[in-house]
């Protein structure tokens, strides 16, 4: 099993679409993705779907935050949806939750961002 | 009933591609206990947390390193161990810490021994220069299925 990432930029919003499995091993390639896209494109803000993440260790808080800190730097927010209970009881640990917020569905997340 | 007792051990290379096979497979062994979803994902992320310690501060991504793993069932506990032969922690209290992490330049977020204490019931942690690392841990599982049915 391993992490299939799917991105798309709406607006000044890039969406991070999540599914499979994210560990230390699959981190490193959304890092680079990501990174590039935050430094090629016109983005403002993040919206991170994890609806089909079926797995996720503490890399993929570090990843995550990492991201966080990139587009705070650029002046944006980041908004994490569609988050599964085993997942979250890991944001709730790290504190992760105070900084970044959550929303239901990446509908309601790209509408916070004024994305119609 | 006899108690039961059952034993499992699991030698890899420490490449990172590893992580979601040792995982895998000790969810599998344990299976056989029936524990509920939340109890499997659980165990799934603390080996993925010590594995993913031995690859990247044990051996520091050398490839030639080998991840040992064993596990003990006997009843309804199991018993994980998880070791390396790597350089070892220099401070395991400091290491211990939430949110600490001796690498901060790889955006490691310094979860990982939290996570292994908030799941587990138990978790030892022996680390020497000339031993490596190894994490002891015990979980004692719900009889969940009795209690329902």
């Amino acid at each position: 099993m391993s992490l299939n990432i799917n991105m798309e930029i709406r607006n000044d919003v890039l969406c991070i679409r999540l599914g499979g499995e994210l560990d230390h091993h699959a981190a490193d390639e959304l890092r680079q993705r990501a990174t590039s896209v935050l430094e090629e494109q016109n983005v403002r803000h993040i919206v991170l779907n994890l609806e089909h993440l079926t797995f996720m260790d503490s890399s993929g808080l570090g990843v995550i935050l990492g991201r966080y800190k990139h587009i705070k730097q650029l002046h944006g927010e980041m908004i994490v949806c569609a988050v599964s209970p085993p997942i979250k009881r890991l944001f709730d640990m790290s504190g992760l939750f105070k900084i970044v917020r959550l929303e239901e569905s990446e509908e309601f997340a790209l509408e916070r961002l004024g994305v119609a | 009933m006899t108690e039961m007792k059952n034993e499992m051990n699991l030698q890899f290379s420490a490449l990172s591609q590893n992580e979601s096979f040792a995982r895998v497979t000790v969810a599998s062994f344990i299976a056989q206990l029936d524990p509920t979803m939340d109890e499997l994902t659980e165990i799934k992320t603390v080996v993925s947390e010590a594995v993913t310690n031995s690859i990247i501060h044990g051996y520091e991504n050398n490839p030639d390193g080998k991840v040992y793993i064993s596990v003990l069932l006997e009843d309804s506990t199991v018993e994980l161990v998880i070791r390396d032969r790597g350089v070892g922690i220099r401070d395991i209290e400091e290491a211990r810490q939430p949110l600490y992490t001796s690498k901060p330049e790889l955006e490691r977020s310094g979860m990982g021994f939290t996570i292994m204490e908030n799941f587990m019931d138990e978790v030892e942690v022996r680390s020497e220069s000339s031993f490596g690392t190894e994490i002891r841990m015990k979980k004692h599982l719900l009889k969940s299925k009795a209690l329902c049915n």
